[in-house]
């Protein structure tokens, strides 16, 4: 295997028992360049989502190797696996924010994780995050009162506020207009320059396809395309 | 409180956020409580008012009859066992102690039971320390000391008699004064408690005879162990009818007796458990709806990577709040009905200390409890699924 931050080599994966399993995807083999902006692509049931899951350790792999972060998941023990989150950052298609938090609140959870650590420099982090999304003046907002893009704004914000070394997205820009898209893909791509943060994301957003390093295209739970830009 | 946990206060903020939901939890909690409390005070008012009459007695070892069930429900013996017992080393001193209930109908013709004591008033020393002056009052005949509690005295009454008044009423053919009060307090026993002379008494009830007392008192000498003049006697007086115990032994058995023989102390310790399951029923239903409703924000919290520990702290959390925040209105309601239950029923229902510390920690470990079966609950929270 590289020193890739994401390697996956002969991985399958089935759903369902018996006479109702089903293979999602056969014979994966990538390998994810690190600091680059990775677009999956492919009709729904493609099985890119389940990809995306089974790279972000929310799903056991059973059927070949995925690599991540220098770390085999298949067989790894939950400690692991828990582990190995941390160091990731989810932007999911829903915001999936904590209706009970405000935006700065639900910006901590993404930092605590790490431990309880100084409070004042979370509390900073968070707002500086936050600012740097156009979310200046709804830091002490609940969900409630956000706008879908807001709410979007602030996941994502949850999701880099903690410099995760790889970032999974999925439809990540559905919810947000064309600029705040925009500035979210630009931030993600400046995090691959600057800290070599690499990011993989399920999308069909022609925005975002003009601004990716590498688009994979994936059809019944096969690559049919991979293409690097 | 984010310094408390090291973390934001999850549990707290979800509990909150939706404040009806919140109200409801803490009254569900407060009202299982309430019904615990309110068994409780029964339950011990139930067991002082068995244990009041012991109050007016000093002994250190009762004899009798081994067919009664309690000390104011029991048996005759024979008063030659009194004479047997004298003559066992270490045994200084013995009386006879007459028990008996006298009803007495009051001006607004209703009528009490009044459980009258008849004791030799010139040995004070068997009597408690309240009522031992009082004795020397007694040594005229037909006089009695009142219950101050009696229920359905008029107040003008004891008033009176507190004041140095005399009060002579009827009963059974004969006319009794009460000429002072004492302070027993048996709700449960009777209306109330009257002290006599042995002879008061056995005027009082013709049908008993001084060679048949109820129990019989008995002093040891200084130095000797209560259980080793009670082994003696046992074996000095072998008759199957007699039950000899120290009078600590005798209050501990009627405690066990009422609280668990008797209907009451079984309808009491029965309604203490089905507050309990009121109670866990509902933190259970309040949590666990919570979790069930939280599975998606747990689920992005699992993919983040926060460990089962976490949530479970969360539930705890919340367990623990709901305990706090349930007792504290729930204690202040009862402590206002243990006032109303007195004012109502004359009972010695009171808050003690110890009862309240009891079902504040319950009230903890049942919260706590009805969290852990609220915590299985977080297994459905599958990260995978929110793609």
């Amino acid at each position: 295997m590289t020193d890739a931050p994401i390697t996956t080599r002969g991985l399958d994966h089935y759903f369902g028992l018996g006479d109702a399993r089903k293979q999602a995807i056969f014979d994966i083999n990538l390998d994810i360049a690190r600091g680059s902006l990775t677009v999956l692509m492919g009709p729904s049931g493609s099985g890119k989502t389940t990809l995306l899951t089974l790279i972000g350790c929310l799903r056991e792999v059973k059927d070949g190797h995925v690599q991540v972060l220098n770390n085999d998941l298949n067989g790894a023990s939950e400690a692991v696996l828990v582990d190995l989150r941390r160091r990731l950052g989810f932007i999911f298609q829903a915001h999936n924010l904590h209706e009970s938090l405000t935006a700065t609140q639900n910006v901590l959870m993404g930092l605590q994780v790490h431990g309880s650590g100084n409070a004042v420099k979370q509390r900073k982090a968070a707002h500086h995050i936050l600012d740097l999304l156009g979310l200046a003046d709804r830091r002490n907002y609940l969900p409630g009162n956000l706008s879908g893009g807001q709410k979007q704004r602030v996941a994502v914000a949850r999701a880099l506020v903690s410099n995760p070394e790889i970032i999974l997205a999925d439809e990540p820009t559905a919810a947000l207009d064309k600029e705040s898209g925009h500035t979210v893909v630009q931030m993600l791509k400046s995090l691959g320059k600057i800290r070599g943060t690499t990011t993989v994301m399920v999308t069909h957003d022609p925005r975002i396809l003009e601004m990716a390093d590498r688009i994979i295209t994936l059809e019944d739970g096969r690559i049919v395309m991979d293409k690097l830009q | 409180m984010t310094l408390l946990f090291g973390r934001l206060p999850i549990g707290w903020l979800q509990l909150t956020h939706s404040r009806g939901r919140f109200f409801a939890a803490v009254a569900g909690v407060a009202f299982a409580n309430l019904l615990v409390f309110m068994q409780l005070g029964i339950m011990g008012a139930l067991n002082s008012s068995t244990e009041a009459p012991y109050a007016m007695l000093n002994a250190d070892i009762i004899l009798s009859s081994k067919d009664g069930n309690t000390l104011t429900d029991g048996g005759h013996i024979p008063r030659t066992r009194m004479f047997q017992a004298l003559g066992v080393a270490g045994v200084t001193e013995g009386t006879p102690l007459f028990i008996g209930n006298l009803p007495f109908t009051l001006d607004d013709g209703s009528s009490v039971s009044l459980l009258s004591f008849g004791m030799d008033v010139t040995k004070p020393h068997f009597a408690g320390q309240a009522i031992a002056p009082l004795l020397e009052n007694l040594n005229i005949e037909s006089t009695v000391l009142l219950d101050e509690g009696t229920r359905g005295m008029p107040a003008l009454v004891i008033d009176d008699l507190m004041e140095g008044g005399r009060f002579s009423f009827e009963t059974g053919g004969n006319t009794l004064t009460a000429v002072g009060t004492m302070d027993v307090g048996g709700g449960f026993l009777a209306d109330g408690m009257m002290i006599m002379s042995d002879q008061t008494f056995l005027r009082a009830f013709p049908n008993r005879t001084s060679g048949a007392p109820n129990h019989i008192l008995i002093h040891i000498a200084d130095g000797v162990a209560v259980d080793t003049v009670v082994a003696r006697l046992t074996e000095a007086i072998p008759s199957s009818n007699l039950r000899i115990q120290s009078l600590q032994a005798s209050a501990n058995s009627d405690l066990v007796y009422m609280s668990t023989e008797r209907p009451t102390g079984i309808i009491f310790g029965f309604g203490v458990f089905m507050g309990v399951l009121v109670g866990l029923v509902i933190v259970y239903q309040v949590l666990s709806t919570d979790v069930a409703e939280h599975l998606r924000e747990y689920a992005t919290f699992k993919a983040m990577g926060y460990g089962q520990p976490f949530f479970l702290g969360i539930v705890f959390e919340q367990a623990i709040i709901l305990a706090v925040f349930g007792f504290i209105p729930g204690f202040f309601v009862s402590l206002g009905l243990y006032a109303g239950m007195v004012s109502f029923t004359g009972l010695p229902v009171e808050m003690d200390v110890n009862r309240a510390i009891l079902v504040f920690f319950g009230t903890l470990a049942a919260c706590s409890l009805s969290g852990a079966i609220a915590t299985r609950r977080l297994a459905n929270a599958d990260p995978a699924d929110l793609f």
